[in-house]
C-alpha cells in the first residue's frame, strides 16, 4: 500500500467526534441512568452489529488499553471477532479474552462471570434503550416521563407478565432503576446479570448508535431491578451444572448435540469456563467416567 | 316559625323567539303564601298558569319579577334569584315535587327511584328502601313490580311511583301537580290519606287537582290563579 | 353544602390567531356538582374542556383548583409535574373515543391498576383485586380482567375507561362526549352507571355533550356555547324547561320526542 493513501485516525474516529462523545459520556456518567442524546457517526458497520458500542469504545480507548470483546458471553463469535478485529486494526490495541486483563470490555449483552474490578471499564451494545418505548411510542412523551418521574407504566409492563404467566417472565432487558431516579433498560443482557450491575467497582457505559443515545452507570452505584412486593425479582436458575467445567450458579447456554434430542449445558462466558478447566474443574460432558452425564 | 311559602309581586312570561319574538304573558303580580300545615289548591280554567308556578316555585321556570320566598333550614331563599346550586340544596333539603309524569331513568328499579331522595339526603340505603317499601304497599302497586324500572309501567303505576318518591321525604314543603290524575278510587283515597297526614306533620302543601272530589278532600284553601292573569287585567 | 367551590374558571379565552375557540367563560363548580356543556360541534365546548383541564393552554384567564390540603391554586400557573400528578390522581377525563383514553394493548385489570402503579402502589395482589372490584362497579366481569379492551365491545370499553379513571378516587372528573358513539340501550346503561358511580362518590363532573338528554340525566347545571361564548347558563331544568336565549330554544325544540 503506499504511503500517501489516507489514513484512518486512531481508533478510526476523529477527534473532534471522540472528543463530542467524551462530552456525551461524561454528562451519563454525571445524571446515571439518563439517557444522553448524541451525534452517532455512521461506523462501517451495519446498525445493530453494535454501532454504538463501538462509537463509545472508541472514544475512550487509547494505545495502553487491553480489548477483550464479549457476544453473549463468548469470545470467539461473529460480532466479537470481528470488532476486535476492527480495533486491532485502526487502533493497534492489546486484545485479551481474559476478563481479568482487560481494561475496556465491549459487551454484547452478558456480563462476565468473574466480579468486575475498579479502573476496568464494561461498554453495553444497546439496540433500543428506551425502557418505556413498547408501552409509550412517542418520543416526546417518554421523555416527558424521565423528566417527571412518571414510571408507573414500567409496572404495568411487569403487571401483565404476571397476569398472562403467572410471574415476571421477562429474561432479559429487565428494567432497573438506577441511582434511585431514571428507569433503565439494562440492554438485552439476561436479567441473571442484573445484579452484577449494583454497586459495581467497574464503571458501565451503554451506547446505542442507531437510537444515538449514552447512558451510563458509574461505580459504585445503586442498581435495583423493578419488582412488585408480592412477585419480588428473581433471577434464573439453572439445575444443572456446566457440563464443560462443572461450574453452578452461572449462566448457561443450551447446545444443541445432535438430532435425536441430545443437548448440553455450557457455560455462557467462555472465559470462564477455559479459566475454571485450566484450574482442573472438570463437568461431567468431559469427565472420564460417561456414566456422570446421565 | 316563619311562613314556608311566601309568593310575592310575581311577573312571569314566555318570549317565543322562534315565533319572531312574540311575548307570552304567563302571570302577572302573583301573590300568597303556604302556612305550615296547610294544603292551598290552586284553581282557575286550564291554560291559565297553575302548572306554571309550580314550575317557577320549583325553579324549573324563571322569573321576569318577585320573590318565591322559602323558608330553607332557618333562612329565607329567593328562588327568583338563587343560584342553581341554591335550589338543588332547597329541591333536596325543603321543597319536594311530585308531577303528573314520572321522568324515569334508564335501569334504575321502581323502589330505588322511591329511595332516592332519602339516599341523596344521606340516609342509609337500606333503611332507605324499607320506606319506599312501606309506601309502594301503601300504594298498592304490586310487589312484583317494584324491583323492575318504571319506564314500562302504565300510567298510573308510574304516578303511584312518583307520588311515593315524593312523599317519602320529609320535605317541609310539597308542590303537587295532579298527582291523582290517573289513579283509580282506592289510591285516590290513599292520596288523600297521605296529604292529610303531610298536614299533620305540618308540611305546607300546594296543589293542583282536577278531580273535585279530592280537592274538597284536601283543600284548606283554594286560590284562583285567574286573579292573576295577565289577560285579565288587560281587559279590564 | 361545603363553603368552597372546588374549581373558579374566569376569564377563560382561547383563540385559534384570530378564530374564537371559546371566549371570557367564568364559572365555578363545587364539589358533587356536575355542569353540563353543550351545544353544537365547534361551538368551543371541547375546547373549554381542554381548556379547563389544562390539555390546551388558554390564551387568556385563569382556572383555580382547591386541592385536598384546602388551599387553592392557579392550574396554569402550577409545574407540569404538579399537574400531570393532578390528571392521574384528583382528576379523571374520559374521552369519547375510548382508545384515546386506554391503552389498548394491555390487560383490562393493567389499565385499571396503572394509575394505582402510578402513585406508588406496589403490591400486585392489591393491585388486582382493587381492579377486580372495579370492574365489577362498572359492571365488567371478572373473568375479563386479563383481556385487552381490543376485545371489548364499545360499551365496555367506555365502561372500562371510566373504571380506570375512577381508581384512584378522583374529585373532579371531565368527560367528553362520553355517550357519543354509542347505541342508545348501551347509552343508557352507561347513563345510569355514570350516574349512580357519581352520586355514590360525590363526584364534581363536567359534562361536554350534544345531547340534551344526556345532560338532564346526569347534569344539575348546564351551560350553552354557541360560537364560541356561553350564551346561556343556569339550573339544568330551567334552561331545558325555559330557555330564554333563541338558540337554546331552538336546540331544545329540535329534541326528538320519542
Amino acid at each position: 500500500m503506499s504511503a500517501d493513501l489516507a489514513t484512518y485516525n486512531f481508533a478510526y474516529l476523529d477527534e473532534q467526534t471522540k472528543r463530542m462523545i467524551r462530552r456525551a459520556i461524561l454528562k451519563a456518567i454525571s445524571i446515571p441512568g439518563y439517557q444522553v442524546p448524541f451525534a452517532s457517526r455512521e461506523m462501517p458497520m451495519p446498525y445493530g452489529w453494535g454501532t454504538g458500542g463501538v462509537q463509545v469504545t472508541a472514544s475512550i480507548i487509547g494505545p495502553e488499553d487491553v480489548l477483550k470483546v464479549i457476544d453473549q458471553g463468548a469470545d470467539d463469535t461473529t460480532n466479537a471477532v470481528s470488532i476486535r478485529a476492527f480495533f486491532q486494526k485502526v487502533a493497534d490495541v492489546a486484545v485479551t479474552t481474559h476478563t481479568k486483563d482487560a481494561t475496556i470490555i465491549q459487551t454484547r449483552h452478558r456480563i462476565p462471570e468473574a466480579k468486575l474490578t475498579e479502573g476496568q471499564v464494561l461498554v453495553y451494545q444497546v439496540p433500543i434503550p428506551e425502557p418505556l418505548r413498547f408501552l409509550e411510542p412517542r418520543e416526546t412523551e417518554t421523555r416527558k416521563m424521565h423528566a417527571l418521574e412518571e414510571y408507573g407504566l414500567m409496572h404495568v409492563k411487569l403487571y401483565e407478565d404476571i397476569a398472562i404467566n403467572g410471574r415476571i417472565s421477562k429474561t432479559y432487558a429487565y428494567p432497573v432503576k438506577v441511582d434511585g431516579r431514571y428507569v433503565m433498560d439494562p440492554s438485552p443482557t439476561p436479567k441473571f446479570d442484573n445484579p452484577k450491575m449494583h454497586m459495581s467497582d467497574a464503571l458501565q457505559l451503554f451506547g446505542a448508535g442507531r437510537e444515538k443515545r449514552i447512558y451510563a452507570v458509574p461505580p459504585h452505584t445503586d442498581v435495583v431491578s423493578l419488582d412488585f412486593e408480592d412477585y419480588p425479582f428473581e433471577i434464573q436458575t439453572f439445575e444443572q451444572d456446566c457440563a464443560l467445567c462443572g461450574a453452578h450458579g452461572v449462566y448457561l447456554d443450551e447446545v444443541v448435540l445432535d438430532d435425536k434430542g441430545g443437548r448440553m449445558f455450557v457455560c455462557s462466558d467462555t472465559d470462564h469456563c477455559e479459566d475454571r478447566r485450566e484450574h482442573g474443574h472438570v463437568g461431567a460432558m468431559l469427565a472420564p467416567n460417561q456414566e456422570a452425564a446421565e | 316559625m316563619a311562613t314556608p311559602l311566601v309568593v310575592s309581586e310575581v311577573f312571569k312570561s314566555f318570549t317565543m323567539h322562534l315565533r319572531d319574538g312574540i311575548k307570552l304573558p304567563v302571570v302577572n303580580d302573583v301573590n300568597f303564601s303556604v302556612a305550615a300545615g296547610e294544603c292551598v289548591v290552586l284553581g282557575g280554567p286550564s291554560g291559565i298558569g297553575k302548572s306554571s308556578i309550580l314550575k317557577m316555585l320549583y325553579g324549573n321556570y324563571a322569573v321576569d319579577a318577585g320573590q318565591i320566598l322559602v323558608n330553607h333550614q332557618d333562612r329565607i331563599v329567593d328562588i327568583a334569584k338563587a343560584d342553581p346550586r341554591t335550589i338543588i340544596d332547597v329541591r333536596r333539603q325543603t321543597m319536594g315535587y311530585v308531577s303528573q309524569f314520572l321522568r324515569t331513568v334508564p335501569r334504575v328499579a321502581a323502589i330505588d327511584v322511591v329511595a332516592e331522595p332519602l339516599v341523596a339526603r344521606g340516609i342509609e340505603a337500606a333503611i332507605a328502601k324499607e320506606n319506599a317499601a312501606e309506601l309502594l304497599s301503601r300504594l298498592n302497586l304490586p310487589r312484583e313490580l317494584w324491583s323492575l324500572p318504571p319506564s314500562t309501567f302504565s300510567g298510573g303505576e308510574q304516578q303511584r311511583v312518583n307520588i311515593a318518591r315524593g312523599f317519602i321525604t320529609s320535605h317541609r314543603i310539597l308542590l303537587l301537580d295532579e298527582p291523582t290524575a290517573s289513579l283509580d278510587a282506592t289510591n285516590r283515597r290513599v292520596v288523600v290519606e297521605m296529604i292529610a297526614a303531610k298536614k299533620e306533620e305540618g308540611v305546607a302543601m300546594l296543589g293542583i287537582f282536577h278531580d273535585e272530589e279530592v280537592r274538597e278532600a284536601v283543600a284548606d284553601r283554594i286560590l284562583d290563579v285567574s286573579a292573576f292573569s295577565p289577560r285579565k287585567a288587560i281587559a279590564a | 353544602m361545603s363553603d368552597n367551590p372546588l374549581l373558579k374558571v374566569s376569564g377563560v379565552s382561547k383563540f385559534y390567531g384570530s378564530r374564537i375557540g371559546c371566549k371570557d367563560v367564568n364559572f365555578e363548580l363545587w364539589p358533587g356538582e356536575v355542569l353540563a356543556i353543550v351545544g353544537e360541534s365547534g361551538s368551543g365546548k371541547t375546547t373549554l374542556l381542554n381548556c379547563i383541564s389544562t390539555r390546551l393552554l388558554p390564551t387568556a384567564g385563569s382556572v383555580e383548583y382547591r386541592m385536598r390540603d384546602g388551599n387553592f391554586r392557579d392550574l396554569y400557573h402550577m409545574s407540569e409535574a404538579e399537574r400531570r400528578f393532578l390528571m392521574r390522581t384528583d382528576w379523571g377525563f374520559v374521552h369519547q373515543n375510548p382508545a384515546d383514553g386506554l391503552r389498548m394493548t394491555v390487560s383490562a385489570g393493567a389499565n385499571v391498576g396503572e394509575r394505582l402503579m402510578a402513585v406508588g402502589d406496589r403490591h400486585y395482589g392489591k393491585i388486582r383485586e382493587t381492579a377486580t372490584d372495579w370492574l365489577g362497579r362498572v359492571e365488567i366481569s371478572a373473568d375479563r380482567i386479563d383481556d385487552q379492551p381490543r376485545a371489548f365491545s364499545g360499551g365496555m370499553r367506555q365502561r372500562l375507561q371510566i373504571a380506570r379513571n375512577l381508581v384512584t378516587g378522583p374529585r373532579l372528573v371531565f368527560m367528553d362526549e362520553p355517550t357519543g358513539g354509542l347505541d342508545v340501550s348501551v347509552q343508557a346503561r352507561l347513563l345510569d352507571l355514570v350516574r349512580g358511580l357519581v352520586n355514590d362518590l360525590g363526584l364534581a363532573a363536567i359534562v361536554v355533550t350534544h345531547d340534551l338528554a344526556v345532560a338532564r340525566l346526569l347534569s344539575h347545571r348546564m351551560m350553552v356555547m354557541k360560537d364560541g361564548f356561553v350564551i346561556e347558563h343556569g339550573l339544568t331544568d330551567r334552561v331545558l324547561d325555559d330557555p330564554r336565549e333563541p338558540y337554546t330554544q331552538l336546540l331544545v325544540s329540535s329534541i326528538l320526542q320519542v
